[in-house]
């Protein structure tokens, strides 16, 4: 199966470095703004929670958090095989640009996740099969990380990520099968959180907002990492050389 | 061309099965290591039968897990470092059919062999005999995906001169729906419940690693040998 | 490139170490009947090429072509066609030479009728052939990993040093044993440090840039 040659034109180095350029500042400035829009709606504006008190509003960046974890390492499971499958540059360094993101974004959900869960359960650490997943995840991202940070040749760095990232597509599901089946044996500690199916529309709303901020941070964050990447691998190239010497 | 494809792929699992027993004294470190990470529990915690019974098929399957996957190491090393992994690769027939080769090759030396340890490790923890049986069927199903599910992750660091910690931060997290599930397997047996549930998803794992794992390994083992 | 005598075509090929480009835009097409050495400084490439052309590694850019598709076009005959030894040995030294080469046909699916035993004896391993060959000199690995080529029909040899560690005999043997696959239609694609001799042979040399010295304190 053959790509049309556009795709191939937009993402050659060059016209990815410079439409990159002029995308982030349209993902970076609504990302600012979404977010001061979801941590006031979310921190003072919604009220408390009749169970939960005012510990609950950590949900506003937990949960965001927690999907941006599984769509980051798809997304680079997905640019993995792009890049593996059809040889395109930038699939392969969108890849590894999102893995620091994901396992960022992974880490912050782990430690929401146990923030919110001492005052719930009285204890830093439970096994509750979301956390445990999530912990797993952190796993495999990491894993992702140190594989590619010990190949030295990058494109083999990047082929060898991906094929790990595939791998993990297909095992990822499966464990959160297993580990959901293991929790839900031996119920006792776990309380099931966020399983009441109506949220009140004032805690839906800055939730929402927070989702679409930390998606668009993702955004930036991937295309900036991305952009230095690509002129550090197409150092030699002349319209790297171009650009360095009208910037410099 | 499917004759000569047999005959590639009884070859090289003959050639793996006899270079084995050339080194035949190292085929037994994983199994003593398997034996020797299960005796550190009762020592770790107490020596009581309640605890250690409780404890059994969980302690017993985090061996088998980690002997398992240092077992791996002598999956592609080897040829990799005397460029007989070159050869395998230039090879006109599918890396895929001859990497499946040797790792049923490697678990024939490996993982079988552990399966029939099992019952002295049964002994050991107090595992009740009849789950002995259990123990020993969630092995024999379980330890092939190990292996299956390993080569990729020793495909992937054959190459790199400290692959070894890199490997287990790899692998071990694919490892675990293996060990909730047999683990969990025996524990159900012995409270005389049902366990075909178990056993199932552990069989549709099987086939699942039998079919994907050799494609994921070949693609691994060309990365890192460019 | 519909030319039908050229078997092996390189189109545009660059090749990168890490972030460092060791060659670009490399052309060059190979028909049947030619040799082709490849010459130049140490970490010039050289190897680098040859696993590319050997479907080892991708070139970072361009192509590599085998009678006009793609090397790993379904289509193609390319890895039964193409024999590559390289800087390691290629053999196991627990296996004796027999079971090396039998190891060998089996994967490459060899229907060359020549026998092992015969091959063996040729470059002078009679009476090794059931020793175990981690217990034969240098030389003699050396020549166990040859006689494959006796034991092949791949019409293209790609040989990476193959008289490391040779004596003059056994070098004299491979020479003319070149010789005789080049008048057979044969390629050949070759480096090495040693002159090598080959009169009378379709003879095309390229020379990799040379990068910079690395300073030896």
């Amino acid at each position: 199966m053959k790509l049309p040659a556009i795709v191939h034109k937009f993402s050659s180095p060059r016209n990815f470095y410079v439409m990159s350029g002029k995308l982030i500042p349209w993902f970076a400035w609504p990302c600012l703004i979404l977010l001061v829009a979801g941590l006031y709606y979310g921190l003072i504006e919604a009220p408390a929670d009749y169970q939960q008190g005012e510990s609950y509003r950590i949900i506003f960046i937990h949960v965001p958090s927690a999907w941006m974890s599984m769509m980051i390492y798809m997304v680079m499971a997905i640019a993995g095989a792009i890049g593996l499958i059809w040889r395109i540059k930038m699939a392969d360094i969108v890849a590894s640009a999102s893995a620091p993101i994901g396992a960022a974004f992974t880490f912050l959900a782990l430690v929401t996740g146990s923030l919110w869960g001492k005052p719930m359960w009285g204890a830093w650490w439970v096994w509750d099969a979301r956390l445990t997943s999530e912990l797993i995840l952190l796993f495999l991202y990491l894993g992702f990380i140190a594989l590619q940070a010990s190949i030295e040749d990058p494109r083999n760095a990047a082929r060898a990520g991906a094929v790990l990232a595939l791998v993990g597509v297909v095992n990822i599901p499966i464990i959160h099968y297993s580990v959901e089946w293991w929790s839900t044996l031996h119920q006792g500690a776990t309380i099931t959180k966020l399983d009441k199916p109506s949220i009140h529309i004032s805690m839906l709303i800055p939730l929402l907002l927070m989702a679409v901020a930390f998606k668009l941070y993702y955004a930036a964050s991937v295309l900036m990492r991305a952009r230095s990447e690509l002129l550090k691998r197409e150092q030699n190239a002349r319209w790297v050389r171009e650009i360095v010497a009208n910037e410099s | 061309m499917d004759a000569k494809l047999s005959t590639a792929f009884w070859a090289l699992l003959k050639r793996d099965l006899r270079l084995a027993y050339r080194h035949r004294n190292e085929l037994l470190n994983p199994l003593f290591f398997f034996v020797l990470v299960v005796m550190l529990f009762p020592l770790g915690t107490s020596p009581e039968k309640e605890l250690l019974m409780t404890m059994a098929p969980g302690v017993i399957w985090v061996a088998a897990l980690l002997a398992s996957m240092l077992s791996l190491d002598t999956l592609f090393r080897a040829d990799f470092e005397d460029g007989t992994l070159e050869q395998i690769t230039l090879s006109p027939h599918p890396l895929s059919v001859l990497v499946l080769a040797k790792i049923i090759a490697h678990w024939l030396v490996t993982g079988f062999p552990m399966i029939l340890l099992a019952p002295l490790l049964a002994v050991f923890m107090y595992l009740p005999d009849e789950g002995i049986g259990v123990l020993m069927l969630t092995l024999a199903i379980g330890t092939p995906i190990l292996s299956l599910i390993g080569a990729i992750g020793m495909g992937l660091t054959v190459g790199l001169r400290r692959g070894g910690m890199l490997l287990s931060l790899i692998v071990l997290p694919l490892y675990i729906p293996v060990l909730i599930f047999s683990a969990n397997a025996v524990n159900t047996y012995l409270a005389d419940l049902a366990i075909r549930g178990q056993i199932y998803f552990l069989m549709a794992v099987l086939v699942l690693a039998i079919t994907l794992a050799p494609i994921a390994t070949a693609a691994a083992l060309r990365i890192s040998l460019e | 490139m519909g030319d039908s005598t050229s078997e092996l075509s390189v189109q545009n090929i660059a090749c990168t170490r890490g972030y460092r480009e060791l060659f670009t835009e490399l052309n060059f097409v190979l028909g049947a009947g030619q040799i082709l050495r490849v010459e130049g400084k140490n970490g010039s490439g050289k190897t680098s090429l040859l696993r590319i052309l050997a479907g080892l590694a991708e070139p970072a850019d361009g192509k590599v072509l085998w009678q006009g598709k793609g090397i790993r076009h379904p289509e193609n005959n390319y890895f039964q066609s193409m024999l590559y030894l390289g800087h390691k040995p290629g053999i196991k030294f627990e296996l004796s030479p027999l079971e090396n080469l039998c190891m060998a046909k089996a994967l490459h699916g060899s229907k060359n009728e020549n026998g092992i035993e015969e091959a063996l004896y040729q470059l002078g391993l009679y009476g090794f052939e059931e020793i175990t060959s981690g217990n034969l000199s240098a030389g003699q690995k050396r020549r166990v990993a040859l006689a494959e080529l006796l034991l092949t029909n791949a019409r293209i040899w790609i040989l990476d040093e193959p008289y490391t560690s040779l004596d003059v005999v056994a070098i004299a043997f491979l020479e003319k044993l070149f010789q005789q696959h080049v008048q057979a239609g044969g390629m050949l694609v070759i480096t090495s440090h040693q002159p090598v001799t080959l009169d009378g042979c379709d003879h095309q040399r390229i020379v990799l840039p040379a990068t910079e010295l690395e300073r030896v304190a």
